[in-house]
C-alpha cells in the first residue's frame, strides 16, 4: 500500500504523530511485556471479549534509509510487500487474504516502517503464515514492481499538481535541504524509474531487521500464543540493518515563499523551529500549542482567522517533533484575495504567543482538554496496539500511562513564558504560499 | 497494493466496508411521547461515549434555488441559543476533552460529540439546547456564509475531481435534488441568508424530526432517564413535510460529458447507473447491488474488473465499482477507471464494456463469493470493537426512515443473496441507456504532459462542518 502521507497536508502527518505521543491509555489498561521463546519483545494488552487480534509491528528508521541515489526504494518496497509471496502471486496473496478476512496494512513514513494486522481467532495461524511470507519471503517479481512503480510514478504525477503537496514539498526542501528529510519518500520520477528488483531486496535488508523491531498486541491472544506467533511472523528477518540515519540540520528562515499556482485559493504552510519528545519544555510547549493553534475552535488562530473574519475554512498548528529534526508548524487555506490579511494575522497571533501570556482561563482549558481527550484514543483494539507501538518508538516506559497526565497539570504560566521566550519567533516563520495571492509581500 | 490513487478512490474503499458491516452488541430503543426516536449502543470497554443527533433533513428536501441551506444551518448550528454564545457548544466540549463536529448529506444532517463517558448530562443538555432554540446574531450569519464559501472553495472549486463530480452528478438526476451537490451551487450559497436558515431550522429542527443515537459507556436506563429530562420538554414541529422529492423520469438516453481542466493530470472516467436503492422492509435488491458492486470493483486486486482491466490486459491502473443503497429515493451504481499511461479515455471505455459484457456472459467465480460472504460474517466481528461506527449506521438508517430490524437483519439479507440473484441485478441495472459517462482529462493543447491533479472522485456525499 502506498503511503499517502505526503499527497496530504502535512498537518495529518503531524496530528496522527501527536495521538501516538499523548494518546495514553486509561488506567484500567493493563500492559505486559511479554518476551519470545526467540527473544523478540512486544507490549500486549489481552482483551478476550471479541475474537480477533490487533498486531502493530514498526521497524525504526523508515523511508530515510533509502540509500545514496535510491530514494523512494524504501517506498516501493514497502507497497510491493503485498505483492506476492511463496506460492501465491499477487492476486493470490489478495484472495487469500480476503478468504480469511485478515486485514494487512504495510506504510512508511520518513521515521518508520509500519505493518498493521487484524487477524479473526478462528483462522490467525493461518493468517499469521500469510503475514509472514509477506514479511520474511516476498516476492518482489518484475511484474509486481513494474506496477506498483507504476502507481507510484501516478502519486507523483499527482503530487506535482496538489497544491497541498507542492506547499509541503518546498516547505521540506527549505527546512531540511539534502537530508531524506527534505524530499518526498515516493523519489522522484527519474529515481523511481531506476529502482531495480535488486534494489528492494536491498531496500527491506536495510529497514526491516530485528535490531529496530516493536511490536504492539491488543486482543484475543494470550503471552504464550504471542510469543510463538513472533518467532513464527519475524524469527526469521535479518538480525542486523542498516544503520540509522543522521540528524537533519534545520535550515529554515523567516520569510515567504510563494509558488505560483493557478487556483481560486492559496494553500498556507508555515513554520519554525521546534522542540524534541526529550526536551525539560516539551510539555509546556504543547499546552502553549494546544491555545495557539491546535485546539480547533478554541484556538486562539481559529478564533481570530476563521470565527471573527471567515478568512478560511481552518488553520491548526502542530508541534511536529520527528526522530532527527523538530519543527512548530502549521497550515491553512485562504481566498488569493484574502490570504495576505490571513499571513498577517498568523504573524500578529505569533508574536503575540511568543510574549509568553496566556490567561488562567486558556490554561486551565487547555490542560482540561488535554487531559480529558485521553482516554477517549483507547476506543478499539487496533488503536490501542497502535498507541502501545508509539509509546516504545518514544523510548517512554510501559507506566507512562499514569504520570502523563501529571506532566500536563504540572505546567504553569510560567513554564509557558519560558518555553514562547525561548521558542516563538514571528520573525522566524517561513511561509510557504501555493496559489496566486494577491498584495503578499 | 491498493489506494496508491489514494485521494481518488479512498470514499469508494470506505464505503464499501461500511456497505458489508453488519450488526451486534447490545442495541436498545426507545421513544420519548414528543416524537424523539433514541437508540442506545453499549459498549463499556472504555469510559467513552458519543452521543450523536440525526435530522431528517438534508440537501435533497431543500427548496429549488436556495441549495446549500441544509449546510449552512449546520453551520449555524454552532453560533449559540437563548442561553449559550456563539461557539459556545464546541468549546464546552473541547474544554472538557471531548470532541465535537457536524456532517449534511443529501438525506440527514447530524451533529455529534466523543467525551469523557460521564459528561454525557453536560453534551446532552447543549444539544437539545440548540434543537429548539438556536439564535442567530445579525453579525454572525454572514461571517459563516463566508465560510462556506471557503469551504467550497477548498473542497469542490480547487479539486477538478470535485467539480467533474458535480457535474456528472448533475447529468444522471434530471429531476431528483440529488444532482444538485449538498454544498449548494456558489451563486445560490451566495444568495442565502439569516430567513432561510431560520425558516429552515423552525420546520425541521424538532424531536419529532430527529434521531439521537448514544455509544458506548452507557446503560439504556441512563440514557432514557437524561433523554427526558433534556430533549422531554421539547416542543415537536406541526410543520413536517412529507419526504416526497420529485423522481427521475425514465432515462430513455445515455448520457456523456467531458469535463476538462488544466489541472488535471491523471484521466480518468466514470460510468454511473440509475439503481434501485434500500427500502425499509425491502432490502433485498439493495443487498443484491452491494454484493454486485463488491464483486466487481470491491477489492482492487481480486474483483471483476480489477482482474479483467488491471491485471490481464493493462488497459487500467485502477477499476472501481461502488453502490450505497442508503438513500431515500433512486440512487446510482457507478463504476470508476484510471486508464494505464499509453491507453485513452475511449480505449479504457470500449475495454470497460467489453469486460462488463464478459462477466455478464461469464458470471460469477463461486470461490470469490464465497470469500466475500466470509467478510460479511467477519464484518460482524470487527465492527464490535467499533461503537461509533455502529452508532452511525443505526443513525443513518433511523433517520433515512429504515427501522432498527431492517438495520439489524442487514447481515442474513446479505447472506441470502444467491451468485443468480446478483447476475439477474447486474443484467437489469447494467444497461447503456439507465448511464452517465464522464470523462475527466486536460485539455487537448495543454503544456506538457505528465503531471496530474489531486483526482477526487465524484460523490463526496457529506460536508463536514
Amino acid at each position: 500500500m502506498i503511503r499517502v502521507v505526503l499527497s496530504t497536508p502535512l498537518r495529518l502527518a503531524a496530528l496522527t504523530l501527536a495521538a501516538l505521543l499523548f494518546s495514553v491509555p486509561a488506567q484500567a489498561l493493563d500492559i505486559e511485556e511479554v518476551t519470545s521463546p526467540g527473544g523478540i519483545k512486544a507490549w500486549l494488552v489481552e482483551a478476550h471479549d471479541i475474537p480477533f487480534t490487533a498486531l502493530e509491528i514498526r521497524f525504526r528508521g523508515g523511508a530515510s534509509l533509502d540509500a545514496e541515489g535510491k530514494r523512494g526504494a524504501i517506498n516501493l518496497m514497502t507497497a510491493t510487500l503485498e505483492e506476492g509471496s511463496a506460492d501465491l502471486d499477487s492476486q493470490g496473496f489478495a484472495a487469500a487474504q480476503e478468504a480469511l478476512a485478515a486485514k494487512f496494512g504495510f506504510d512508511v513514513d520518513d521515521d518508520t516502517l509500519s505493518v498493521s494486522a487484524r487477524m479473526l481467532s478462528e483462522n490467525r495461524d493461518k493468517a499469521v503464515e500469510l503475514l509472514r511470507g509477506a514479511l520474511t519471503d516476498p516476492h518482489f517479481d518484475q511484474a509486481s514492481v513494474d506496477r506498483v512503480r507504476g502507481q507510484v510514478l501516478s502519486i507523483l504525477a499527482s503530487d506535482a499538481k496538489d497544491p497541498n503537496a507542492i506547499a509541503g514539498t518546498t516547505f521540506r526542501k527549505l527546512a531540511w535541504g539534502n537530508h531524506p528529510y527534505g524530499s518526498s519518500l515516493n523519489g522522484t520520477e527519474d529515481s523511481v524509474k531506476a529502482l531495480t528488483r535488486e534494489d528492494l531486496f536491498d531496500a527491506k535488508a536495510r529497514v526491516m531487521a530485528k535490531d529496530r523491531l516493536v511490536v504492539a498486541a491488543v486482543g484475543d491472544i494470550t503471552p504464550e500464543a504471542l510469543g510463538q506467533m513472533l518467532d513464527r511472523l519475524l524469527g526469521d528477518l535479518p538480525a542486523t540493518g542498516a544503520p540509522m540515519p543522521p540528524k537533519a540540520e534545520l535550515k529554515l528562515t523567516g520569510g515567504t515563499t510563494t509558488v505560483d499556482w493557478d487556483s481560486p485559493q492559496s494553500v498556507v504552510m508555515f513554520g519554525q523551529k521546534g522542540l524534541a519528545m526529550d526536551d525539560p519544555d516539551f510539555f509546556p510547549a504543547y499546552v502553549l500549542n494546544q491555545i495557539l493553534g491546535a485546539g480547533g475552535f478554541s484556538s486562539r488562530l481559529m478564533d481570530e482567522v476563521r470565527e471573527k473574519r471567515g478568512l478560511t475554512y481552518g488553520i491548526y498548528t502542530y508541534l511536529v517533533p520527528k526522530d532527527l529534526s523538530e519543527t512548530w508548524q502549521g497550515s491553512f487555506a485562504s481566498a488569493n484575495d484574502k490570504v495576505a490579511e490571513a499571513v498577517t494575522l498568523v504573524k500578529q497571533e505569533w508574536a503575540k504567543a511568543a510574549t509568553g501570556t496566556v490567561s488562567d482561563k486558556e490554561l486551565e482549558d487547555a490542560k482540561t482538554y488535554l487531559t480529558g481527550a485521553y482516554p477517549l484514543r483507547f476506543d478499539g483494539n487496533a488503536n490501542i496496539a497502535d498507541i502501545l507501538a508509539g509509546m516504545q518508538l518514544n523510548h517512554m516506559p510501559i507506566d507512562y500511562i499514569a504520570t502523563r497526565n501529571d506532566k500536563v497539570n504540572a505546567v504553569t504560566k510560567d513554564d509557558i513564558a519560558r518555553v514562547a521566550k525561548r521558542m516563538l519567533d514571528a520573525d522566524a516563520l517561513r511561509f510557504v504560499v501555493v496559489g496566486k495571492p494577491v498584495g503578499l509581500n | 497494493m491498493r489506494a496508491s490513487i489514494a485521494t481518488a478512490f479512498a470514499a469508494f474503499a470506505v464505503f464499501q466496508a461500511s456497505a458489508l458491516a453488519a450488526e451486534a452488541g447490545p442495541v436498545s430503543h426507545f421513544t420519548l411521547p414528543n416524537g424523539l426516536e433514541a437508540v442506545v449502543i453499549e459498549d463499556h470497554r472504555a469510559p467513552v461515549v458519543v452521543q450523536m443527533v440525526w435530522y431528517k433533513a438534508g440537501s435533497a428536501d431543500e427548496q429549488r434555488g436556495r441549495s446549500g441551506i441544509a449546510h449552512y444551518l449546520e453551520h449555524l448550528m454552532f453560533k449559540g441559543t437563548d442561553t449559550m454564545a456563539a461557539g459556545e457548544l464546541s468549546k464546552t466540549v473541547a474544554a472538557n476533552g471531548g470532541s465535537d463536529n457536524a456532517f449534511t448529506s443529501y438525506d440527514y444532517t447530524a451533529y455529534f460529540q466523543r467525551i469523557a463517558a460521564d459528561r454525557l448530562p453536560l453534551v446532552m443538555k447543549m444539544e437539545a439546547d440548540r434543537m429548539r432554540h438556536l439564535k442567530i446574531s445579525p453579525d454572525d450569519w454572514q461571517t459563516e456564509r463566508d465560510v462556506i464559501l471557503a469551504e467550497r472553495a477548498q473542497r469542490t472549486d480547487s479539486d477538478p475531481g470535485a467539480l467533474f463530480g458535480e457535474q456528472s452528478r448533475a447529468a444522471q438526476f434530471l429531476n431528483s435534488p440529488y444532482g444538485t451537490p449538498v454544498i449548494g451551487w456558489r451563486q445560490e450559497m451566495e444568495q442565502l441568508t439569516r430567513d432561510d436558515a431560520l425558516a429552515w431550522y423552525r420546520r425541521f429542527y424538532a424531536p419529532n424530526n430527529a434521531v439521537l443515537v448514544v455509544a458506548g459507556d452507557v446503560t439504556p436506563d441512563e440514557v432514557k432517564t437524561l433523554a427526558t429530562d433534556y430533549y422531554g420538554p421539547l416542543a415537536p414541529s406541526d410543520d413536517i413535510p412529507p419526504r416526497l422529492r420529485p423522481q427521475e423520469p425514465p432515462q430513455l438516453a445515455a448520457r456523456r460529458l467531458t469535463f476538462t481542466d488544466d489541472r488535471v493530470a491523471q484521466p480518468y472516467l466514470s460510468r454511473s447507473y440509475l439503481a434501485t436503492e434500500r427500502n425499509p422492509g425491502d432490502q433485498k435488491k439493495a443487498a443484491t447491488l452491494t454484493l454486485l458492486a463488491e464483486i466487481l470493483g470491491g477489492n482492487p486486486q481480486t474483483s471483476v474488473l480489477s482482474r479483467k482491466l488491471v491485471f490481464d490486459k493493462g488497459d487500467a491502473i485502477y477499476a472501481s465499482a461502488f453502490y450505497d443503497g442508503m438513500s431515500i429515493d433512486k440512487t446510482t451504481f457507478s463504476i470508476a477507471l484510471m486508464p494505464a499511461q499509453d491507453v485513452s479515455l475511449p480505449e479504457a471505455e470500449t475495454a470497460l464494456d467489453a469486460a462488463l459484457s464478459e462477466f455478464l456472459t461469464e458470471g460469477i467465480d463461486p470461490a470469490q463469493f464465497e470469500r466475500i460472504r466470509t467478510q460479511i460474517r467477519a464484518a460482524q466481528i470487527y465492527q464490535q470493537d467499533d461503537a461509533q461506527g455502529l452508532a452511525q449506521q443505526y443513525g443513518e438508517a433511523l433517520a433515512s426512515g429504515f427501522s432498527i430490524a431492517d438495520v439489524q437483519s442487514w447481515p442474513d439479507v446479505l447472506m441470502s443473496v444467491t451468485a443468480d440473484d446478483v447476475m439477474a441485478a447486474a443484467r437489469e441495472v447494467l444497461t447503456p441507456a439507465d448511464s452517465v459517462t464522464g470523462y475527466i482529462e486536460r485539455p487537448k493543447d495543454a503544456p506538457p504532459p505528465a503531471p496530474d491533479a489531486p483526482v477526487s472522485l465524484p460523490a463526496t456525499q457529506e460536508v463536514t462542518q
